[in-house]
């Protein structure tokens, strides 16, 4: 592999692009060290050098991304102070943008171009945000790995040969090898933590309603949660003060305060309770991620933290009811997809696609309701009140974010169970709307794992807390990939 | 439980091949096989959870606001004719 000997990298100032976090280029800006011209240069120069290896991108926006940099420029001259003011950012191809193109990684829409841009959208350009691209994924967000994808898998930058996690493959990628500072993605069943683990960012996946889902294309309804990935928590926390908020056009968006979740970042996790649930440290855990999860508990512990042992008895049912309930609503989404208004049509749908949407119909169809929906939904209950229970016991939840470390692309692309199970730590967030932050905790074999630290909704402030606590602690984010 | 493709695939509008019939088959069974363990928990009077947010009755004021152009709403639309999409008919006598 003639990639793993390239260790060029774009600089910005004395900074490597791979190292730069979203504070770090707001101090380069104000201080004048660079423009965010010169910056947003930078950033598409990086994805010049980088992309053709790793495949994190649909579409680069280069014209676009320079007039919107040299307009942060003029408003950066008039002492304008906006939280994400000329720094570049990349969009996963499922969130609409007016004028620019938007696939959801599928072949379906390959020619689609919004009349609109996605609350989200909007909300980060008025924040100042330049945007670069937009990053691959598996299509329609169906997938682990970010194999599914009709643009072809993005790589994982610590291993060109290894998936870089998915549904929002392109992202992690993204934002791990500088080529943008931030990158946004959807999680359903795990799509941003699993890829945010496997690439040693941090994501977060907000509590489900915190951040409008409207604009942005549909998978599952009842669990798509729209969150980010950055290089560090409290870069995170910045941006959710952007995203999070109510959203007339997104009914489940709740009128809620967005506190600045800035404020939260604490060193120490004095009087904080963790739980550590037993059936995720059970069978199926592989050896060293085992140890990585030991060893996070410990850096918590040393920090102050207590580690309570909880019980989620039904968690172990979680990817049986994701199956269910997620597939009837990918196929009532993707119903809409007629290529009447816009895209291709039903012929240029992927396999996955294929076989979500088949699944989906099958479990709503006349005589199975029962057996298949109604019984998901009654066990979707039953998670719900293991979480409930385990709340009033301790403040977070703190597990790996997958059973094993990221695998060979192509290892589980003919088996559709074994890709599956990989989500099986983290779709019982989503089945339950609460929130998760994966933070990188460490390598195995020389490639990425995360933790994940959940609880209750609307905690985001408590996961910054825990997850920045630990951040300052271990680092882990400093080992960028050597591209 | 056998999992009926080609008529799955009709009742979802897809088309497939012969081949896709075979290999669905096999792998659609799996899953539904691995989500039957869910009729082993005892799930009397349990309430079905259908959204988690609590909300109820979300409404907006009956207010008109500016929406999409008619020329804006037909930029993707490939089969147009004077300002209206254009559809092949739905029912088998037209």
């Amino acid at each position: 592999m003639e990639y793993t000997n390239n260790k060029e990298s774009c600089a910005i100032g004395n900074m490597n692009l791979r190292d730069l976090t979203i504070l770090d280029a707001k101090e380069g800006l104000k201080n004048k060290q660079f423009s965010a011209v010169e910056l947003t240069q930078a950033a598409l120069d990086q994805i010049k050098l980088q992309d053709k290896n790793l495949n994190a991108f649909i579409t680069v926006t280069e014209k676009e991304a320079l007039e919107s940099a040299k307009h942060a420029d003029t408003l950066i001259a008039q002492g304008v102070d906006l939280a994400l003011l000329g720094i570049p950012i990349a969009l996963k191809d499922l969130f609409s943008t007016k004028g620019i193109r938007t696939t959801a990684a599928s072949n379906v829409l390959d020619d689609y171009i919004p009349q609109f841009d996605a609350t989200v959208v909007t909300k980060l350009k008025s924040a100042g945000a330049i945007i670069v691209g937009k990053t691959n994924c598996d299509a329609w967000a169906h997938g682990s790995s970010g194999e599914n994808s009709d643009f072809g898998p993005a790589k994982n930058p610590y291993n060109l040969e290894y998936v870089p996690g998915g549904s929002s493959s392109g992202s992690p990628v993204a934002v791990a090898a500088g080529m943008s500072l931030m990158a946004t993605g959807t999680d359903t069943g795990g799509s941003i933590r699993l890829p945010a683990s496997f690439c040693n960012v941090v994501g977060l996946k907000p509590t489900y309603g915190r951040v409008s889902r409207y604009g942005i294309v549909a998978m599952a309804s009842s669990l798509d949660s729209i969150g980010h990935f950055t290089k560090t928590v409290a870069d995170n926390a910045l941006v959710l003060g952007v995203t999070a908020g109510q959203d007339p056009l997104d009914a489940t968006t709740p009128n809620r305060d967005v506190p600045d979740y800035s404020r939260f970042l604490k060193q120490d996790l004095k009087g904080i309770k963790i739980g550590v649930p037993k059936e995720y440290y059970a069978q199926g855990l592989d050896k060293k991620m085992q140890k990585l999860a030991e060893n996070a508990l410990g850096v918590l512990k040393s920090r102050g933290a207590t580690v309570i042992d909880i019980t989620l008895p039904y968690s172990q049912s979680a990817i049986a009811v994701y199956y269910i309930i997620q597939t009837a609503e990918v196929s009532s989404n993707l119903a809409r997809y007629d290529s009447i208004r816009y895209g291709n049509d039903r012929s240029y749908f992927g396999e996955e696609a294929k076989r979500r949407i088949m699944l989906g119909t099958y479990v709503l169809s006349a005589g199975y309701y029962d057996a298949y929906y109604k019984k998901a939904q009654q066990v979707r209950t039953l998670i719900v009140d293991d979480f409930k229970k385990a709340f009033e016991q301790v403040d977070a939840i703190v597990a790996p974010v997958s059973p094993t470390s990221p695998w060979k692309i192509g290892a589980k692309t003919d088996d559709p169970l074994a890709m599956y199970l990989s989500d099986i730590f983290t779709v019982t967030a989503n089945i339950a709307g609460l929130p998760g932050l994966s933070v990188p905790a460490g390598f195995i074999d020389g490639l990425p794992s995360g933790i994940q630290i959940l609880g209750p909704h609307f905690s985001e402030e408590k996961l910054y807390h825990i997850g920045h606590a630990y951040e300052q602690e271990t680092q882990f984010w400093k080992e960028a990939p050597q591209v | 439980m056998k999992l009926d493709v080609r008529n799955v695939a009709k009742l979802a509008n897809l088309k497939i091949t012969d081949e896709e019939v075979k290999k669905f088959e096999i792998q659609l069974s799996e899953v539904l096989q691995y989500v039957d363990q869910l009729q082993k928990i005892d799930t009397t009077g349990v309430t079905e959870t259908s959204q988690v947010t609590g909300l109820e009755n979300v409404l907006r004021e009956d207010v008109a606001k500016q929406s999409l152009t008619q020329e804006e709403a037909l930029v993707n639309a490939k089969s147009q004719h004077n300002g209206l999409f254009k559809v092949k008919g739905v029912l088998d006598n037209e």
